[in-house]
């Protein structure tokens, strides 16, 4: 069967053979595809960066910004239309380097938006540098003596920051993968998937034999409501726990909170300037 | 001796940051120009929340004036220090009214504002007891300030309500009393009816005029008040306000509003644009629609933060990397505020670039009053299309504007890339494509000719000398000029900045003498002026210590060059 999302020609990727973007691509694909969601309210953003690319490969809206700057486009489209699906994509770099504000204050919002970070734990489209995800130790044509900073977790960093989804995949496993993908699309609220995934060109430590044996999946009865708990989960490392460590709907939305929707009012776009209201403004001044 | 001041008084109230001149000067603008005084007033402040020396001037005349004047005609001290502060404009003729036992100055008029303020219940009423003597000495109708002080204070208690109009009632009274000082201005019907209100405002309505319904921003003195002001509008015009992390934040977040097909603004100072840059440049890529409000302050970096300058024309003309087009606005009178900023959003709209409207902190925080504001002409039009299947983002056109279409809203892909595109939106690295799309964008320099307001000319047209300004320096420099009385001398101002018309070189041909006066160090306009026209313009008036010109500054400094 075919899927709207997909282009009927073959297109040019831009990415590395045997990269773990064409499985995240699959997954998301089969995921939009199993939402039945719509194609024109679909909106993907992203900043630059090799996963930056993904929405020139899905046939459907986009904004393809600046590095690092996807989250604030992504909140104000979901802002001025809530009835759009927003879904941002962007690398370690570009969302935790460059964007690591944007990723914290997007915390605070809460915008009905879902965040995919492919962590390869390394800079593809620049060539070989390390990233924020980096693990010490690792030698890099520019970290000469190796990594020396501490790789950030963004699992505990979204946690402790009560973003209400926050999970982790691996590119490896498309159809774990892919269910994930479509609860953090379902998810009302910011959502956080942060994908594992093989650089084949440039991260020769964190192979997708390294991820598949550092990696195990959250047992099923896992208790995913519990924010203490997947706190404490989210600091197990080496081997690194896949899954939804935590989701709750306890808090409102950016959208939610905006007064401009408080009465069922539409989206800005179709809403019209009423001159006379201005005028009464003006005249207040008198 | 008795001090008699006629047609135009200058009052000039001096005290600590926390000390209340902004609440006086508030009660003070709306019942002179409620009596039917013209009214002007500018503020120079601290970059400090308590302490130092700020000072406000109010100017009363019975003809429209806005500009800034050193002289001083009455000063009210409210702190010792502020005596000193001013010392520079203090001359022989200047009374200054206060507090005999607190302030150091020989000839002062003592008026124990504090003491009366004890009287009625608390020292807090002595700004109420000042505004009063002021009121008393303009003669303003008693029914009037006791009325006003009521809705002025009317979210208060019912108490302070009261408190403050036995104030008003008492500064009024000694106000009446003062023998000293006798002053005859005559009042108009006509001012009456104007609007009155600062610059900030002036540019809020404007936006609210433009349709605008998002504007995001970070804190930045002299932007914050427009901030503020178009969130005081949100509820009653549905306009989503948020304050971002940071100036990169704001400017992606407003593109991101405008692809969704909100009409966004957002405001700040140049350290802020500085930031902004290559969301800049984003804008020209994807050929969104922006409008930025910048109000200048003195740089570089934090500079002085609370004072004024037009030290950031270089910055909007050149800030983003490549090349694309843009529109540069600075409004020189408040009716310009209003009118050019409802513009800026037509213009971004119609040919889908960022469009700065630049202001300073002298233009946003003086207040005055001015005829009610022309809206006949305005109308919305978002310049959307409603997309079919093979619809694209950038196709080119025989009009040279891409059709700008909005996610949802038909049935086609909206795609907008920061890296070279093809007419769809997808990334490209074909040449050719690149030369064309490069062409396009820049071609709008070329549209956006047929939307230029022509500078204004004041005065003779047989002009030698002519004086060049732009932005908020147009009502100095114009009264500077009209007390000049030199039939030889006319002035050139400038609210449309960039592109600039090729038509000017017929002003600036005409004169044998041509004078620039800018707020800045380097006279930046100057050099815009001679990069368009190839005039060479040496006569510079420049001024950069973060104060406004003032008229009589203008006014000597023009005499050198004639």
């Amino acid at each position: 069967m075919e899927n709207i999302f997909d282009f009927e020609n073959k297109i040019d990727i831009a990415w590395c053979p045997g990269c773990g973007n064409y499985s995240i691509r699959k997954a998301f694909l089969a995921a939009i595809k199993e939402l039945n969601l719509s194609q024109g309210n679909l909106v993907l953003v992203s900043g630059i960066g090799q996963a930056a690319k993904m929405p020139q490969y899905i046939n459907t809206n986009y904004f393809n910004g600046l590095h690092g700057r996807g989250i604030p486009p992504a909140t104000a489209i979901k802002a001025c239309n809530p009835d759009l699906n927003v879904v941002a994509f962007g690398g370690d770099g570009d969302m935790y380097g460059e964007g690591g504000n944007h990723f914290l204050h997007a915390t605070r919002r809460n915008p009905d938006i879902t965040l995919f970070v492919h962590n390869n734990m390394i800079y593809g489209l620049t060539k070989g540098q390390a990233s924020p995800t980096s693990e010490i130790g690792m030698k890099t044509k520019l970290q000469v003596f190796g990594v020396s900073e501490k790789p950030l977790n963004p699992i505990a960093l979204a946690i402790s920051l009560d973003v209400t989804f926050v999970a982790r995949a691996f590119s490896g496993h498309i159809e774990k993968t892919k269910e994930i993908m479509k609860k953090a699309i379902s998810h009302k609220g910011f959502a956080l998937v942060d994908i594992f995934q093989p650089c084949v060109s440039f991260n020769k430590i964190n192979t997708f034999k390294w991820f598949e044996d550092n990696t195990f999946y959250l047992p099923d009865d896992f208790n995913s409501s519990d924010r203490a708990r997947a706190f404490n989960k989210s600091l197990e490392e080496e081997p690194f726990p896949l899954g939804i460590f935590y989701k709750s709907n306890h808090r409102k939305t950016f959208e939610e909170n905006l007064e401009v929707f408080k009465n069922g009012k539409l989206p800005l776009y179709k809403n019209e300037l009423n001159k006379h209201k201005v005028e009464a403004e003006i005249r207040a001044k008198i | 001796m008795v001090k008699k001041i006629e047609d135009n008084l200058v009052i000039v109230l001096v005290g600590e940051a926390g000390q209340g001149i902004k609440s006086i000067e508030s009660i003070l603008s709306n019942l002179l120009k409620r009596s039917g005084y013209n009214y002007f007033s500018t503020s120079e402040v601290m970059s400090r929340v308590r302490g130092g020396a700020n000072s406000t001037e109010i100017r009363v005349s019975s003809k429209p004036i806005a500009g800034f004047i050193d002289r001083i005609d009455i000063l009210i001290p409210l702190h010792k220090d502020g005596i000193d502060h001013l010392k520079k404009r203090i001359t022989k003729d200047t009374i200054v009214i206060g507090e005999k036992d607190k302030i150091n100055y020989e000839d002062i008029i003592d008026v124990q504002f504090t003491e009366i303020a004890k009287e009625i219940g608390n020292a807090i009423y002595s700004n109420t007891v000042a505004a009063g003597l002021i009121c008393g000495l303009l003669k303003v109708e008693l029914k009037l300030c006791k009325d006003f002080i009521v809705e002025y204070f009317s979210d208060k208690s019912e108490e302070i309500q009261n408190k403050n109009r036995d104030a008003i009632i008492k500064g009024h009274k000694v106000g009446s009393n003062l023998s000293e000082i006798k002053i005859t201005i005559e009042k108009s019907d006509d001012v009456k009816k104007h609007l009155l209100m600062t610059g900030a405002e002036a540019v809020s309505l404007g936006a609210l005029a433009g349709g605008c319904n998002y504007i995001c921003g970070y804190p930045m003195s002299p932007a914050t008040s427009v901030f503020e002001n178009m969130a005081s509008h949100s509820k009653n015009f549905d306009i989503i306000v948020e304050q971002v992390e940071d100036e990169v934040g704001v400017i992606n977040m407003a593109l991101g509003a405008w692809y969704a097909g909100a009409r966004a603004m957002t405001t700040t100072s140049g350290g802020g644009v500085a930031l902004m840059s290559e969301g800049i440049s984003l804008c020209g890529m994807i050929e969104s629609p922006l409008v930025l409000h910048l109000a200048q302050r003195p740089g570089p970096a934090t500079g002085l933060p609370t004072r004024t300058e037009q030290g950031d024309l270089n910055l909007v003309l050149h800030a983003g990397h490549g090349d694309f087009p843009r529109i540069i606005l600075a409004p020189g009178t408040l009716e310009e505020g209003f009118t050019l900023t409802q513009k800026a959003f037509k213009f971004a709209d119609k040919y889908q670039v960022p469009v700065f409207i630049l202001t300073d902190q002298f233009f946003v925080d003086s207040r005055y009053n001015t005829p009610v504001f022309d809206t006949t002409d305005f109308n919305v039009d978002k310049h959307i299309v409603k997309t079919k299947k093979d619809y694209k983002r950038f196709s080119f056109t025989k009009t040279g504007i891409s059709p700008r279409g909005i996610p949802s809203y038909g049935s086609g892909n909206v795609c907008v890339d920061s890296d070279e595109h093809d007419e769809s939106g997808h990334i490209t690295e074909n040449f050719d494509i690149r030369t064309k799309m490069v062409n396009k964008r820049l071609g709008k320099f070329e549209l956006i000719k047929d939307d230029i307001i022509p500078p204004k000319l004041i005065g003779s047209d047989n002009y030698k000398t002519l004086i060049l300004c732009w932005g908020s320096t147009f009502n100095i420099v114009t009264q500077a000029i009209d007390e000049l009385e030199n039939k030889e001398i006319a002035v050139l101002h400038f609210s449309w900045i960039f592109p600039l018309s090729k038509n000017i070189d017929k002003y600036l041909t005409k004169a044998s003498n041509l004078i620039v006066v800018e707020n800045n160090s380097s006279g930046q306009f100057a050099q815009l002026l001679e990069l368009s026209t190839g005039h060479s313009i040496q006569n510079r008036i420049l001024k950069y210590n973060g104060l406004p010109f003032s008229v009589e500054e203008v006014k000597t400094e023009i005499q050198k060059f004639i």
